[in-house]
Protein backbone atom coordinates (compact mmCIF):
# COMPACT_ATOMS: atom_id res chain seq x y z
CA UNK A 1 0.00 0.00 0.00
CA UNK A 2 0.78 3.16 -0.80
CA UNK A 3 -0.73 6.89 -0.09
CA UNK A 4 -0.30 9.02 -3.68
CA UNK A 5 -1.74 12.35 -4.89
CA UNK A 6 -3.18 11.56 -8.48
CA UNK A 7 -3.99 14.15 -10.98
CA UNK A 8 -7.96 13.56 -13.11
CA UNK A 9 -6.06 13.81 -16.33
CA UNK A 10 -10.01 12.51 -18.29
CA UNK A 11 -13.36 11.44 -17.08
CA UNK A 12 -15.74 10.61 -19.84
CA UNK A 13 -19.09 9.00 -19.73
CA UNK A 14 -18.96 5.39 -21.87
CA UNK A 15 -21.66 3.61 -21.07
CA UNK A 16 -25.09 4.20 -19.00
CA UNK A 17 -24.01 5.49 -15.49
CA UNK A 18 -20.73 4.30 -16.06
CA UNK A 19 -17.51 6.77 -16.71
CA UNK A 20 -13.85 5.75 -17.28
CA UNK A 21 -11.22 8.02 -15.48
CA UNK A 22 -7.21 8.39 -16.17
CA UNK A 23 -5.50 9.02 -13.41
CA UNK A 24 -1.99 10.28 -13.33
CA UNK A 25 0.76 9.73 -10.42
CA UNK A 26 3.26 7.60 -8.76
CA UNK A 27 0.77 4.05 -9.67
CA UNK A 28 3.80 1.66 -8.99
CA UNK A 29 2.45 0.10 -5.71
CA UNK A 30 0.43 -1.74 -7.68
CA UNK A 31 1.24 -5.77 -8.90
CA UNK A 32 -1.56 -7.60 -9.95
CA UNK A 33 -4.65 -7.42 -12.19
CA UNK A 34 -7.70 -7.69 -9.62
CA UNK A 35 -5.77 -4.81 -6.99
CA UNK A 36 -7.78 -1.88 -6.16
CA UNK A 37 -7.35 1.92 -5.51
CA UNK A 38 -9.08 3.89 -2.43
CA UNK A 39 -10.15 7.13 -3.47
CA UNK A 40 -10.34 9.83 -1.20
CA UNK A 41 -13.18 12.43 -2.16
CA UNK A 42 -13.53 15.74 -0.23
CA UNK A 43 -16.75 16.32 2.06
CA UNK A 44 -17.07 12.42 2.22
CA UNK A 45 -15.90 10.31 5.37
CA UNK A 46 -14.83 7.28 3.49
CA UNK A 47 -12.48 6.84 0.68
CA UNK A 48 -14.30 5.38 -2.40
CA UNK A 49 -12.66 1.54 -3.22
CA UNK A 50 -12.93 1.08 -6.95
CA UNK A 51 -10.86 -1.33 -8.98
CA UNK A 52 -7.92 -1.31 -11.34
CA UNK A 53 -8.96 -1.29 -15.39
CA UNK A 54 -5.71 -0.82 -16.23
CA UNK A 55 -1.90 0.66 -15.27
CA UNK A 56 1.54 1.57 -15.64
CA UNK A 57 4.02 3.11 -13.38
CA UNK A 58 2.41 6.63 -13.42
CA UNK A 59 -1.27 6.16 -14.55
CA UNK A 60 -4.21 4.08 -13.47
CA UNK A 61 -6.92 3.86 -15.16
CA UNK A 62 -10.43 3.05 -13.12
CA UNK A 63 -14.14 2.68 -14.60
CA UNK A 64 -17.00 3.04 -12.00
CA UNK A 65 -20.79 2.97 -12.16
CA UNK A 66 -22.49 5.51 -10.57
CA UNK A 67 -24.58 3.96 -7.67
CA UNK A 68 -24.35 6.32 -5.20
CA UNK A 69 -23.85 10.41 -3.81
CA UNK A 70 -19.57 9.62 -3.84
CA UNK A 71 -19.71 8.01 -7.47
CA UNK A 72 -21.87 10.95 -8.56
CA UNK A 73 -19.27 13.53 -7.23
CA UNK A 74 -16.72 11.36 -8.95
CA UNK A 75 -18.61 11.96 -12.11
CA UNK A 76 -18.53 15.50 -11.98
CA UNK A 77 -14.78 15.72 -11.55
CA UNK A 78 -12.56 17.97 -14.01
CA UNK A 79 -9.24 17.20 -15.30
CA UNK A 80 -6.57 18.74 -13.12
CA UNK A 81 -8.37 18.03 -10.07
CA UNK A 82 -5.90 16.66 -7.67
CA UNK A 83 -7.05 13.52 -5.50
CA UNK A 84 -5.42 11.56 -2.69
CA UNK A 85 -5.46 7.67 -3.58
CA UNK A 86 -4.35 4.76 -1.65
CA UNK A 87 -2.95 2.31 -4.30
CA UNK A 88 -2.01 -0.95 -4.32
CA UNK A 89 -4.45 -2.55 -2.51
CA UNK A 90 -6.26 -6.15 -2.03
CA UNK A 91 -4.29 -9.35 -2.98
CA UNK A 92 -5.19 -9.17 -6.81
CA UNK A 93 -5.17 -12.46 -9.10
CA UNK A 94 -3.07 -15.18 -9.37
CA UNK A 95 -2.06 -15.10 -12.97
CA UNK A 96 0.19 -18.30 -12.43
CA UNK A 97 -2.63 -20.70 -12.40
CA UNK A 98 -4.45 -19.29 -15.50
CA UNK A 99 -2.98 -22.27 -18.21
CA UNK A 100 -3.52 -22.06 -21.74
CA UNK A 101 -6.98 -20.86 -22.37
CA UNK A 102 -8.25 -18.46 -19.37
CA UNK A 103 -11.80 -17.77 -19.56
CA UNK A 104 -12.44 -14.40 -18.01
CA UNK A 105 -15.70 -13.55 -16.81
CA UNK A 106 -16.88 -9.81 -16.13
CA UNK A 107 -20.76 -8.52 -14.75
CA UNK A 108 -21.45 -5.04 -15.09
CA UNK A 109 -18.90 -3.41 -12.83
CA UNK A 110 -16.98 -6.30 -12.66
CA UNK A 111 -15.72 -6.01 -15.94
CA UNK A 112 -12.68 -3.61 -15.68
CA UNK A 113 -10.49 -5.75 -13.63
CA UNK A 114 -10.96 -7.88 -15.95
CA UNK A 115 -8.75 -5.62 -19.04
CA UNK A 116 -6.01 -5.35 -17.02
CA UNK A 117 -6.06 -9.32 -16.23
CA UNK A 118 -6.48 -9.91 -20.09
CA UNK A 119 -3.97 -7.63 -20.58
CA UNK A 120 -1.54 -9.62 -18.60
CA UNK A 121 -2.35 -13.11 -19.85
CA UNK A 122 -1.70 -12.18 -23.65
CA UNK A 123 1.18 -10.58 -23.17
CA UNK A 124 1.91 -13.72 -21.20
CA UNK A 125 0.74 -15.62 -24.83
CA UNK A 126 -2.31 -17.12 -22.94
CA UNK A 127 -5.22 -17.66 -25.56
CA UNK A 128 -7.73 -15.72 -23.31
CA UNK A 129 -11.81 -15.63 -23.79
CA UNK A 130 -13.96 -12.78 -22.01
CA UNK A 131 -17.61 -12.59 -21.27
CA UNK A 132 -18.78 -9.72 -20.39
CA UNK A 133 -22.32 -9.24 -18.97
CA UNK A 134 -24.77 -6.77 -18.71
CA UNK A 135 -28.73 -6.03 -18.17
CA UNK A 136 -29.32 -4.32 -21.37
CA UNK A 137 -27.08 -2.66 -24.98
CA UNK A 138 -26.45 0.57 -23.38
CA UNK A 139 -24.59 -0.46 -19.85
CA UNK A 140 -21.94 -2.38 -22.55
CA UNK A 141 -18.52 -1.11 -22.74
CA UNK A 142 -15.09 -2.23 -23.40
CA UNK A 143 -16.08 -5.05 -26.40
CA UNK A 144 -13.81 -3.43 -28.65
CA UNK A 145 -10.88 -2.77 -26.18
CA UNK A 146 -10.86 -6.03 -24.96
CA UNK A 147 -10.97 -7.77 -28.72
CA UNK A 148 -8.24 -5.18 -29.34
CA UNK A 149 -5.96 -7.04 -27.05
CA UNK A 150 -6.56 -10.39 -28.86
CA UNK A 151 -9.41 -11.86 -26.60
CA UNK A 152 -12.47 -13.59 -28.17
CA UNK A 153 -15.32 -11.41 -26.63
CA UNK A 154 -18.70 -13.06 -26.01
CA UNK A 155 -21.25 -10.35 -25.05
CA UNK A 156 -24.20 -11.28 -22.92
CA UNK A 157 -27.37 -9.31 -22.12
CA UNK A 158 -29.91 -9.96 -19.58
CA UNK A 159 -32.84 -8.56 -22.17
CA UNK A 160 -31.15 -9.83 -24.94
CA UNK A 161 -30.43 -6.49 -26.79
CA UNK A 162 -27.22 -6.85 -27.55
CA UNK A 163 -25.16 -10.50 -27.79
CA UNK A 164 -26.26 -13.47 -26.01
CA UNK A 165 -29.50 -13.13 -24.10
CA UNK A 166 -29.48 -14.24 -20.57
CA UNK A 167 -26.71 -14.14 -18.24
CA UNK A 168 -22.93 -15.21 -18.40
CA UNK A 169 -23.40 -18.54 -17.62
CA UNK A 170 -25.43 -18.56 -20.59
CA UNK A 171 -22.14 -17.68 -23.00
CA UNK A 172 -19.66 -20.08 -20.58
CA UNK A 173 -19.69 -23.53 -23.13
CA UNK A 174 -16.51 -24.43 -24.17
CA UNK A 175 -12.94 -26.16 -23.45
CA UNK A 176 -11.10 -23.51 -21.03
CA UNK A 177 -8.20 -24.09 -18.58
CA UNK A 178 -9.36 -21.82 -15.47
CA UNK A 179 -12.29 -19.03 -14.86
CA UNK A 180 -11.97 -15.67 -13.01
CA UNK A 181 -14.80 -13.62 -12.33
CA UNK A 182 -15.41 -10.73 -10.89
CA UNK A 183 -19.27 -9.13 -10.48
CA UNK A 184 -22.45 -9.62 -8.31
CA UNK A 185 -22.51 -12.28 -5.74
CA UNK A 186 -25.22 -14.09 -7.71
CA UNK A 187 -23.20 -14.09 -10.89
CA UNK A 188 -20.07 -15.55 -8.69
CA UNK A 189 -22.14 -18.26 -7.60
CA UNK A 190 -23.62 -19.37 -10.90
CA UNK A 191 -20.23 -18.93 -12.23
CA UNK A 192 -18.77 -20.99 -9.41
CA UNK A 193 -21.36 -23.16 -10.12
CA UNK A 194 -20.27 -24.10 -13.57
CA UNK A 195 -16.67 -24.21 -13.29
CA UNK A 196 -14.22 -26.73 -11.51
CA UNK A 197 -11.42 -23.99 -10.42
CA UNK A 198 -11.09 -20.40 -10.33
CA UNK A 199 -10.71 -17.24 -8.77
CA UNK A 200 -13.27 -14.80 -7.96
CA UNK A 201 -13.24 -11.25 -6.81
CA UNK A 202 -15.45 -10.07 -4.16
CA UNK A 203 -17.27 -6.99 -3.13
CA UNK A 204 -17.76 -5.33 0.52
CA UNK A 205 -18.59 -2.14 2.17
CA UNK A 206 -14.92 -1.07 3.01
CA UNK A 207 -14.03 0.68 6.23
CA UNK A 208 -10.22 1.61 5.80
CA UNK A 209 -10.00 -0.73 2.58
CA UNK A 210 -6.20 -2.05 3.61
CA UNK A 211 -7.29 -4.45 6.70
CA UNK A 212 -7.31 -2.35 9.66
CA UNK A 213 -10.77 -2.01 10.51
CA UNK A 214 -11.99 -5.54 10.07
CA UNK A 215 -15.11 -3.98 8.64
CA UNK A 216 -15.27 -6.52 5.46
CA UNK A 217 -14.57 -10.02 6.60
CA UNK A 218 -16.07 -12.74 5.42
CA UNK A 219 -15.95 -16.59 6.04
CA UNK A 220 -13.88 -19.23 4.32
CA UNK A 221 -12.76 -22.42 4.51
CA UNK A 222 -9.19 -21.56 6.23
CA UNK A 223 -10.79 -19.20 8.16
CA UNK A 224 -11.92 -15.66 8.23
CA UNK A 225 -10.52 -13.52 5.74
CA UNK A 226 -11.02 -9.53 4.58
CA UNK A 227 -12.15 -9.05 1.67
CA UNK A 228 -9.94 -5.59 1.35
CA UNK A 229 -6.65 -7.39 2.46
CA UNK A 230 -6.33 -11.15 2.07
CA UNK A 231 -9.41 -10.74 -1.11
CA UNK A 232 -10.87 -9.49 -2.75
CA UNK A 233 -9.85 -12.64 -4.86
CA UNK A 234 -11.17 -15.36 -3.21
CA UNK A 235 -10.04 -19.24 -4.64
CA UNK A 236 -13.07 -21.34 -5.55
CA UNK A 237 -11.81 -23.88 -3.25
CA UNK A 238 -11.90 -21.44 -0.33
CA UNK A 239 -15.54 -19.64 -1.20
CA UNK A 240 -18.10 -20.05 1.65
CA UNK A 241 -21.74 -18.55 0.25
CA UNK B 1 12.63 22.60 21.70
CA UNK B 2 9.22 21.13 23.30
CA UNK B 3 8.80 18.62 25.43
CA UNK B 4 5.30 16.57 24.36
CA UNK B 5 6.28 13.70 26.99
CA UNK B 6 2.91 12.63 28.78
CA UNK B 7 2.63 10.45 31.86
CA UNK B 8 0.03 7.61 32.55
CA UNK B 9 0.24 6.01 35.72
CA UNK B 10 3.68 5.67 36.11
CA UNK B 11 4.74 5.19 32.19
CA UNK B 12 5.82 7.99 29.96
CA UNK B 13 4.81 8.41 26.78
CA UNK B 14 7.38 9.86 24.21
CA UNK B 15 3.56 12.08 22.91
CA UNK B 16 0.12 11.61 23.77
CA UNK B 17 -0.78 10.10 20.47
CA UNK B 18 -2.00 6.22 20.76
CA UNK B 19 -3.83 5.23 17.75
CA UNK B 20 -7.41 3.62 19.21
CA UNK B 21 -8.19 0.19 19.46
CA UNK B 22 -10.04 -1.63 16.61
CA UNK B 23 -8.40 0.80 14.68
CA UNK B 24 -5.01 -0.07 13.91
CA UNK B 25 -5.80 -3.99 13.88
CA UNK B 26 -2.15 -5.30 15.93
CA UNK B 27 0.26 -2.35 13.93
CA UNK B 28 1.45 -4.64 11.24
CA UNK B 29 -0.82 -2.84 8.19
CA UNK B 30 0.33 0.93 9.41
CA UNK B 31 3.79 -0.95 9.81
CA UNK B 32 4.32 -0.98 6.03
CA UNK B 33 4.01 2.60 5.46
CA UNK B 34 5.54 4.46 8.31
CA UNK B 35 7.72 3.56 11.49
CA UNK B 36 5.35 2.75 13.89
CA UNK B 37 7.63 3.53 16.92
CA UNK B 38 7.21 7.42 16.47
CA UNK B 39 3.73 6.63 18.51
CA UNK B 40 3.46 7.54 22.21
CA UNK B 41 2.14 3.72 22.37
CA UNK B 42 -1.00 1.95 20.60
CA UNK B 43 -4.10 0.41 21.87
CA UNK B 44 -4.96 -2.99 20.13
CA UNK B 45 -7.46 -4.66 18.76
CA UNK B 46 -10.15 -5.63 21.57
CA UNK B 47 -9.59 -9.12 22.30
CA UNK B 48 -12.19 -11.47 24.11
CA UNK B 49 -11.58 -14.84 25.47
CA UNK B 50 -12.73 -17.13 22.76
CA UNK B 51 -11.68 -16.29 18.83
CA UNK B 52 -14.81 -13.90 17.32
CA UNK B 53 -16.26 -13.43 13.86
CA UNK B 54 -17.98 -10.39 14.98
CA UNK B 55 -20.96 -9.12 13.26
CA UNK B 56 -22.66 -10.21 9.57
CA UNK B 57 -21.60 -7.48 7.22
CA UNK B 58 -22.43 -5.07 6.10
CA UNK B 59 -20.32 -3.67 9.27
CA UNK B 60 -19.47 -0.31 7.90
CA UNK B 61 -21.89 3.09 7.34
CA UNK B 62 -20.75 6.31 5.77
CA UNK B 63 -22.34 9.23 7.63
CA UNK B 64 -21.40 13.13 7.50
CA UNK B 65 -17.85 13.74 8.90
CA UNK B 66 -18.01 9.89 10.47
CA UNK B 67 -18.59 6.27 10.25
CA UNK B 68 -20.73 4.22 11.86
CA UNK B 69 -18.81 0.21 12.50
CA UNK B 70 -20.67 -2.92 13.88
CA UNK B 71 -17.71 -4.78 13.46
CA UNK B 72 -18.73 -6.83 16.69
CA UNK B 73 -15.44 -7.34 18.38
CA UNK B 74 -14.09 -9.76 15.59
CA UNK B 75 -10.76 -11.20 17.19
CA UNK B 76 -8.51 -13.98 17.47
CA UNK B 77 -9.23 -15.01 21.15
CA UNK B 78 -6.79 -14.51 24.05
CA UNK B 79 -4.71 -17.63 23.21
CA UNK B 80 -4.00 -16.43 19.69
CA UNK B 81 -2.85 -12.78 20.59
CA UNK B 82 -0.70 -13.86 23.65
CA UNK B 83 0.96 -16.70 21.05
CA UNK B 84 0.68 -14.83 17.22
CA UNK B 85 -0.11 -11.40 17.01
CA UNK B 86 1.67 -9.82 20.25
CA UNK B 87 4.61 -11.64 19.17
CA UNK B 88 4.27 -10.05 15.63
CA UNK B 89 3.68 -6.42 17.30
CA UNK B 90 6.78 -6.79 18.84
CA UNK B 91 8.74 -6.97 15.82
CA UNK B 92 7.21 -3.57 14.11
CA UNK B 93 6.49 -1.56 17.60
CA UNK B 94 8.80 -1.53 20.38
CA UNK B 95 6.99 0.76 23.20
CA UNK B 96 4.94 -0.71 26.44
CA UNK B 97 1.09 -1.35 24.32
CA UNK B 98 -2.21 -0.89 25.71
CA UNK B 99 -4.02 -4.25 25.95
CA UNK B 100 -7.88 -3.79 24.97
CA UNK B 101 -9.83 -6.63 27.07
CA UNK B 102 -13.17 -7.54 26.18
CA UNK B 103 -15.61 -9.47 27.75
CA UNK B 104 -19.42 -10.67 27.60
CA UNK B 105 -19.44 -12.32 31.78
CA UNK B 106 -17.09 -10.86 34.61
CA UNK B 107 -15.35 -14.23 34.62
CA UNK B 108 -14.11 -13.63 31.14
CA UNK B 109 -13.12 -10.29 32.11
CA UNK B 110 -10.79 -10.90 34.79
CA UNK B 111 -9.52 -14.10 32.92
CA UNK B 112 -8.48 -12.20 30.18
CA UNK B 113 -7.12 -9.33 31.85
CA UNK B 114 -5.21 -11.76 34.53
CA UNK B 115 -3.70 -13.44 31.35
CA UNK B 116 -2.34 -10.17 29.69
CA UNK B 117 -1.23 -8.79 33.11
CA UNK B 118 1.55 -11.30 32.51
CA UNK B 119 2.53 -9.80 29.12
CA UNK B 120 6.18 -7.58 29.63
CA UNK B 121 4.80 -5.83 26.03
CA UNK B 122 1.35 -4.41 27.69
CA UNK B 123 1.90 -1.36 29.73
CA UNK B 124 -1.95 -0.65 30.27
CA UNK B 125 -4.84 -2.55 30.24
CA UNK B 126 -7.83 -0.80 28.65
CA UNK B 127 -11.30 -2.40 29.62
CA UNK B 128 -13.91 -2.13 27.25
CA UNK B 129 -17.24 -2.00 28.70
CA UNK B 130 -18.65 -0.11 26.49
CA UNK B 131 -18.65 -2.05 23.28
CA UNK B 132 -22.31 -0.79 21.65
CA UNK B 133 -22.08 -3.57 18.73
CA UNK B 134 -22.37 -7.19 21.10
CA UNK B 135 -25.17 -8.23 22.77
CA UNK B 136 -25.38 -9.33 26.37
CA UNK B 137 -21.82 -8.10 27.22
CA UNK B 138 -19.73 -5.14 25.86
CA UNK B 139 -22.03 -1.54 26.94
CA UNK B 140 -24.03 -3.31 28.97
CA UNK B 141 -21.45 -3.36 31.74
CA UNK B 142 -20.69 0.41 31.70
CA UNK B 143 -24.15 1.66 31.53
CA UNK B 144 -24.58 1.80 35.59
CA UNK B 145 -21.89 2.79 37.89
CA UNK B 146 -22.43 -0.80 39.80
CA UNK B 147 -21.51 -3.17 36.86
CA UNK B 148 -18.97 -1.07 36.05
CA UNK B 149 -17.65 -0.66 39.61
CA UNK B 150 -17.98 -4.12 39.54
CA UNK B 151 -15.97 -5.53 36.51
CA UNK B 152 -13.16 -3.00 38.17
CA UNK B 153 -12.92 -4.27 41.04
CA UNK B 154 -12.92 -7.84 39.90
CA UNK B 155 -10.20 -6.83 37.70
CA UNK B 156 -7.96 -4.80 39.81
CA UNK B 157 -8.23 -7.77 41.99
CA UNK B 158 -6.03 -10.24 39.34
CA UNK B 159 -4.06 -7.34 38.11
CA UNK B 160 -0.76 -5.41 38.50
CA UNK B 161 -0.33 -3.17 35.86
CA UNK B 162 -2.58 -0.28 35.54
CA UNK B 163 -6.65 -0.39 34.80
CA UNK B 164 -8.12 1.95 32.77
CA UNK B 165 -11.42 1.73 32.06
CA UNK B 166 -13.44 2.33 28.28
CA UNK B 167 -16.64 4.08 29.14
CA UNK B 168 -19.59 4.62 27.18
CA UNK B 169 -20.69 7.84 25.96
CA UNK B 170 -24.24 5.62 25.77
CA UNK B 171 -25.29 7.11 29.07
CA UNK B 172 -26.78 9.25 31.47
CA UNK B 173 -24.13 10.49 33.55
CA UNK B 174 -20.88 9.31 32.33
CA UNK B 175 -19.39 11.47 35.71
CA UNK B 176 -21.17 8.76 38.48
CA UNK B 177 -19.60 6.07 36.26
CA UNK B 178 -16.31 7.27 36.24
CA UNK B 179 -16.45 7.87 39.86
CA UNK B 180 -17.71 4.60 40.19
CA UNK B 181 -14.24 3.04 38.41
CA UNK B 182 -12.28 5.48 40.12
CA UNK B 183 -13.61 4.41 43.67
CA UNK B 184 -13.30 0.73 43.00
CA UNK B 185 -9.85 0.87 42.52
CA UNK B 186 -9.52 2.22 38.43
CA UNK B 187 -6.26 3.58 37.57
CA UNK B 188 -7.17 5.85 34.68
CA UNK B 189 -10.63 6.48 32.36
CA UNK B 190 -10.84 5.94 28.55
CA UNK B 191 -13.58 7.57 27.05
CA UNK B 192 -15.51 8.05 24.91
CA UNK B 193 -16.54 4.98 23.13
CA UNK B 194 -18.63 4.88 20.11
CA UNK B 195 -21.88 6.75 20.10
CA UNK B 196 -25.01 4.47 18.77
CA UNK B 197 -26.66 5.12 15.76
CA UNK B 198 -28.17 4.06 12.62
CA UNK B 199 -28.38 4.86 9.05
CA UNK B 200 -30.72 3.65 6.58
CA UNK B 201 -31.37 2.61 2.36
CA UNK B 202 -33.54 4.71 0.34
CA UNK B 203 -33.49 2.30 -1.81
CA UNK B 204 -34.33 -0.83 -0.02
CA UNK B 205 -35.99 0.57 2.52
CA UNK B 206 -33.82 -1.42 5.26
CA UNK B 207 -31.13 -0.74 7.66
CA UNK B 208 -27.76 -0.34 5.72
CA UNK B 209 -26.19 -2.29 8.78
CA UNK B 210 -27.12 -5.97 9.22
CA UNK B 211 -26.64 -5.62 12.74
CA UNK B 212 -29.14 -2.34 12.31
CA UNK B 213 -27.51 -0.11 14.53
CA UNK B 214 -23.71 0.87 15.26
CA UNK B 215 -21.29 2.93 16.73
CA UNK B 216 -20.36 6.50 15.30
CA UNK B 217 -17.13 7.69 15.14
CA UNK B 218 -15.49 10.58 13.30
CA UNK B 219 -15.30 14.26 13.72
CA UNK B 220 -18.64 14.20 14.35
CA UNK B 221 -18.52 12.95 17.73
CA UNK B 222 -15.29 15.07 18.85
CA UNK B 223 -17.47 17.91 20.84
CA UNK B 224 -19.13 15.22 22.38
CA UNK B 225 -16.38 13.30 23.67
CA UNK B 226 -14.87 16.86 24.50
CA UNK B 227 -17.80 17.46 26.79
CA UNK B 228 -17.72 14.23 28.34
CA UNK B 229 -13.95 14.53 29.17
CA UNK B 230 -14.39 17.92 30.82
CA UNK B 231 -17.53 16.41 33.01
CA UNK B 232 -14.71 13.13 33.93
CA UNK B 233 -12.19 15.39 34.33
CA UNK B 234 -13.99 17.51 37.18
CA UNK B 235 -15.62 14.24 38.76
CA UNK B 236 -12.59 12.37 39.08
CA UNK B 237 -8.87 12.62 40.10
CA UNK B 238 -7.46 9.52 37.86
CA UNK B 239 -5.60 10.52 34.92
CA UNK B 240 -7.75 10.35 31.39
CA UNK B 241 -7.14 8.83 27.89
CA UNK B 242 -9.61 11.03 25.91
CA UNK B 243 -10.81 10.03 22.25
CA UNK B 244 -13.49 10.08 19.94
CA UNK B 245 -13.01 12.09 16.53
CA UNK B 246 -9.68 13.51 17.32
CA UNK B 247 -8.32 13.90 13.63
CA UNK B 248 -5.51 16.83 13.92
CA UNK B 249 -2.99 18.07 16.44
CA UNK B 250 -5.62 20.88 17.14
CA UNK B 251 -8.31 18.36 18.46
CA UNK B 252 -5.43 16.70 20.48
CA UNK B 253 -4.68 19.90 22.29
CA UNK B 254 -8.43 20.51 22.67
CA UNK B 255 -8.45 16.96 23.93
CA UNK B 256 -5.88 17.85 26.67
CA UNK B 257 -7.46 21.41 27.91
CA UNK B 258 -10.41 19.71 28.39
CA UNK B 259 -8.26 17.13 30.75
CA UNK B 260 -7.00 14.51 28.92
CA UNK B 261 -3.54 12.98 29.93
CA UNK B 262 -2.93 11.46 26.58
CA UNK B 263 -5.40 10.68 23.10
CA UNK B 264 -6.30 8.09 21.12
CA UNK B 265 -7.14 8.07 17.32
CA UNK B 266 -9.47 5.76 15.74
CA UNK B 267 -11.76 6.64 12.38
CA UNK B 268 -8.73 9.16 11.25
CA UNK B 269 -6.43 6.33 10.46
CA UNK B 270 -9.24 4.35 8.38
CA UNK B 271 -9.25 7.33 6.68
CA UNK B 272 -5.72 8.39 6.03
CA UNK B 273 -3.58 5.78 7.32
CA UNK B 274 -0.65 8.27 7.95
CA UNK B 275 -2.98 10.62 10.20
CA UNK B 276 -1.93 9.55 13.89
CA UNK B 277 2.02 10.05 12.35
CA UNK B 278 0.80 13.10 11.11
CA UNK B 279 -0.62 14.56 14.18
CA UNK B 280 2.82 13.65 16.08
CA UNK B 281 4.58 15.42 13.68
CA UNK B 282 2.39 18.48 13.76
CA UNK B 283 2.15 18.58 17.29
CA UNK B 284 5.79 20.32 18.00
CA UNK B 285 5.12 23.60 15.74
CA UNK B 286 1.75 24.06 17.10
CA UNK B 287 2.54 23.86 20.80
CA UNK B 288 5.43 26.25 19.53
CA UNK B 289 2.62 28.74 17.59
CA UNK B 290 0.29 28.24 20.98
CA UNK B 291 2.98 29.24 23.19
CA UNK B 292 2.98 25.66 24.99
CA UNK B 293 6.67 24.12 26.33
CA UNK B 294 6.05 21.17 27.89
CA UNK B 295 2.35 19.29 27.00
CA UNK B 296 1.70 18.05 30.28
CA UNK B 297 1.19 21.25 31.61
CA UNK B 298 -2.01 22.12 29.50
CA UNK B 299 -3.96 18.66 30.92
CA UNK B 300 -7.06 20.44 32.20
CA UNK B 301 -5.92 23.82 31.22
CA UNK B 302 -9.37 24.96 30.06
CA UNK B 303 -10.79 24.26 33.74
Amino acid sequence: MEKREFEVSSNELIASNTWKMNLLGDARSITRPGQFVNIELPGFFLRRPISVCAWRDWEVTIIYKVVGQGTSYMSRLEPGVKLDLLCGLGNGYDVTKAGERPLLVGGGAGVPPMYALAEWLIRDGRQVTVIEGFNTAGEVFYEREFADLGASVRITTADGSVGTRGFVTDAMDGDFTYVYACGPEPMLRAVYDRCADGQFSFEERMGCGFGACMGCTCETKYGYKRICRDGPVLERGEIVW
Amino acid sequence: MVDTKVTLSGLTLDNPVIPASGTFGFGYEFAEIYDIDILGSLSFKGTTREPRFGNPTPRIAECPSGMLNAVGLQNPGIDKVIEEELPKLRQVFHKPVVANISGFSIDEYVECCGRIDQEEQVGIIEVNISCPNVHNGGMSFGTSPESAAEVTRQVKAVTTKPVYMKLSPNVTDIAAIAQACEEAGADGISLINTLMGMRIDLRRRVPVLKNVTGGLSGPAVLPVALRMVWQVYEAVSVPIIGMGGVSTARDVIEMMLAGATAVEVGAANLKNPLAAKEIIEKLPPLMEELGIGRLSDIIGGAH
